[in-house]
């Protein structure tokens, strides 16, 4: 199994470190050389800057939408099936694969569609968007997209979270005279805060690997401005066949999520 | 949760004084219909898209964008589906992503039970191992092992194969498989496999004739997680392969948008075609579901 990650890992590092690989019989060995090509690259610095915008501005409002929805599914005063039924319609945007997610928003967010009629029509905007070909709306519109189909994950375990938090803490809260508000910030934050912390990584490494949903809907454009790191790496190695670049980059992306990773499993043994 | 516990504290203080218990059922009511607005907010955020999709494919083409937007069209029909159905190109999508999404959760299913009962029942050196894998395949990038794959399935000869996309998800689906049956069996008491063990049952039998029936809640959700995880897939079943009699049907409809001069209906019926096995399945089995969701991802 370790095998099965350690050797390609292994294959890939050494891969960038070569010229030609795969297509070509005899590569030669040239150091370091694809790493300063790429980091010489405007594109790649596209890539990164888009990467963290995105996976940045994703993560936050999974974390605010799905705790908001988790608290609303936490109520005790509706009964069980009304919130099975509020819960299933919330989880269902994750269980769409995300090939369908982005041909849905393609259709919604098409100039002449049910977007953009609403945002009209309630004078939001005046005239209709592109908002997908737009270079100052895409990334907008594709954080958009990846909030409305990521956020139900941490929905589900801040839910779990919740339901351990025993109401003997918001009782003896109240008794102190602590309002909804305060005994939020100190009794809820506080005890989800480990799965905050774990969710908010595992999400940060998740999004930063996002390639389909851009691949389907803008494919890196209109003028690179929705490029993330995984579609360069994707270009530069099945577009272009410039597979020691874009072992390179796929080098660089993964140190970026060695790093997270490394805090994830810090906080884990921290919690056991 | 937080008002629910502020408006019985106030009603047990004030339960002497009937006048303000009304104003304490009024102050309930407002917060029964604060939350159930906020539910509804939300549920018009994420269903309304998927109600869009589900109306949208049984427009007809031209009624896709007509002005002002309607739900139900005067042409709405079953057509699009029927146009998908009839359609051997199509259904051979839907055929292959079967075929392999069944296969790795079969496959991993298999593998698993046996790694996991090892892991349950003896003492082993490289139980940590499977501990790093499961945080390697959470944290390495899928972009990064493509690269090295692509090169080792052609290697292989398992280009544009069956095998060679289903091995290549199993990498992906085992650790996880495994950390969740071990976690499984490790909740079934020892006594069980113990005593059958007394009475001349192999290992082997112990676990399949004594374990597995009763671990099958485990295992479905085991099941469900690792089909969707095939079902769902992309990147490599873009890369790995070439041809329409392998393509699986998230490449089928990235397929049908370049083809066709954008038959939205043919292509949002394909999509409530290809949702529907995994909302089935979590609408089924939703408490397996939520369970292997946050064991798979929190407790590990």
């Amino acid at each position: 199994m370790a095998v099965l990650m350690a050797l390609p890992i292994g294959m890939v590092v050494w891969f960038s470190l070569q010229n030609n690989v795969i297509t070509n019989a005899s590569p030669q060995f040239v150091g370091l050389e694809h790493y300063l090509e790429i980091f010489a690259d405007a594109q790649f610095h596209a890539a990164l800057k888009n990467t963290a915008v995105f996976v940045l501005a994703s993560v936050a409002a999974h974390l605010v939408i799905g705790l908001a929805f988790a608290m609303l599914l936490n109520t005790r005063l509706l009964p069980h099936w009304v919130k099975t039924i509020f819960r299933t319609i919330f989880v269902l945007p994750w269980l769409l694969t995300v090939a369908i997610v982005a041909v849905l928003w393609r259709l919604i967010l098409n100039p002449n569609g049910v977007f953009n009629y609403l945002l009209v029509s309630t004078g939001l905007i005046d005239a209709p968007r592109e908002w997908l070909a737009d270079p100052n709306l895409a990334l907008f519109a594709v954080v958009l997209i990846n909030i409305w189909c990521g956020y139900p994950f941490f929905m589900i375990s801040l839910l779990a979270g919740l339901q351990g938090i025993s109401a003997d803490l918001y009782e003896a809260a109240s008794v102190d005279g602590a309002g909804p508000i305060r005994a939020f910030f100190s009794i809820t934050i506080p005890q989800l805060r480990p799965i905050i912390i774990s969710m908010t990584l595992l999400d940060l490494i998740w999004t930063s690997h996002q390639f389909t949903l851009i691949w389907m809907t803008t494919g890196g454009g209109p003028l690179d401005r929705t490029e993330l790191l995984s579609t360069y790496t994707y270009k530069l190695a099945f577009s272009q066949y410039m597979f020691s670049a874009a072992s390179a980059s796929a080098v660089v992306v993964l140190v970026i999520s060695a790093v997270l990773a490394f805090a994830y499993v810090r906080h884990q043994r921290a919690r056991d | 949760m937080t008002t629910t516990t502020v408006t019985r504290t106030s009603a047990a203080v004030e339960q002497s004084r009937p006048r303000r218990q009304l104003s304490t059922a009024g102050r309930r009511r407002i917060a029964v219909a604060l939350t159930l607005a906020g539910l509804i907010v939300g549920a018009l955020f994420a269903g309304a898209p998927v109600l869009w999709m589900v109306f949208s494919s049984l427009k007809a083409n031209p009624e896709i964008f007509a002005y002002p937007p309607q739900l139900i069209t005067e042409n709405s029909s079953l057509a699009p589906y029927l146009a998908i159905l009839n359609d051997s190109r199509q259904l051979r999508f839907f055929l292959n992503s079967y075929v392999v999404s069944l296969a790795v959760a079969g496959l991993t299913l298999l593998v698993a039970v046996h790694a996991a009962y090892a892991f349950s029942r003896y003492d082993f050196p490289g139980k940590s191992i499977i501990n790093i894998a499961v945080i390697s395949v959470q944290a390495v990038p899928p972009i990064t092992l493509l690269i090295p794959y692509f090169g080792l399935v052609v290697a292989l000869g398992l280009y544009n194969t069956y095998p060679g996309l289903i091995l290549t998800y199993m990498v992906f689906t085992l650790p996880y498989a495994i950390i969740m049956m071990t976690g499984y069996f490790n909740t079934l008491p020892r006594e069980l496999d113990e005593a059958a063990r007394v009475d001349g049952t192999s290992s082997f039998g112990a676990l399949w004739r004594i374990l597995i029936p009763i671990a099958i809640p485990g295992m479905v959700s085991v099941g469900m997680y690792t089909f969707m995880i095939a079902w769902n897939e992309y990147l490599f079943a873009l890369t790995l392969t070439r041809t329409d009699d392998m393509r699986t049907v998230p490449i089928g409809i990235q397929l049908l948008m370049g083809q066709h001069s954008y038959d939205w209906n043919q292509m949002m019926a394909m999509s409530v075609l290809g949702s529907l096995p995994v909302i089935l399945l979590f609408i089924f089995f939703q408490r397996y579901f939520i369970g292997g969701m946050t064991s798979g991802s929190v407790k590990n």
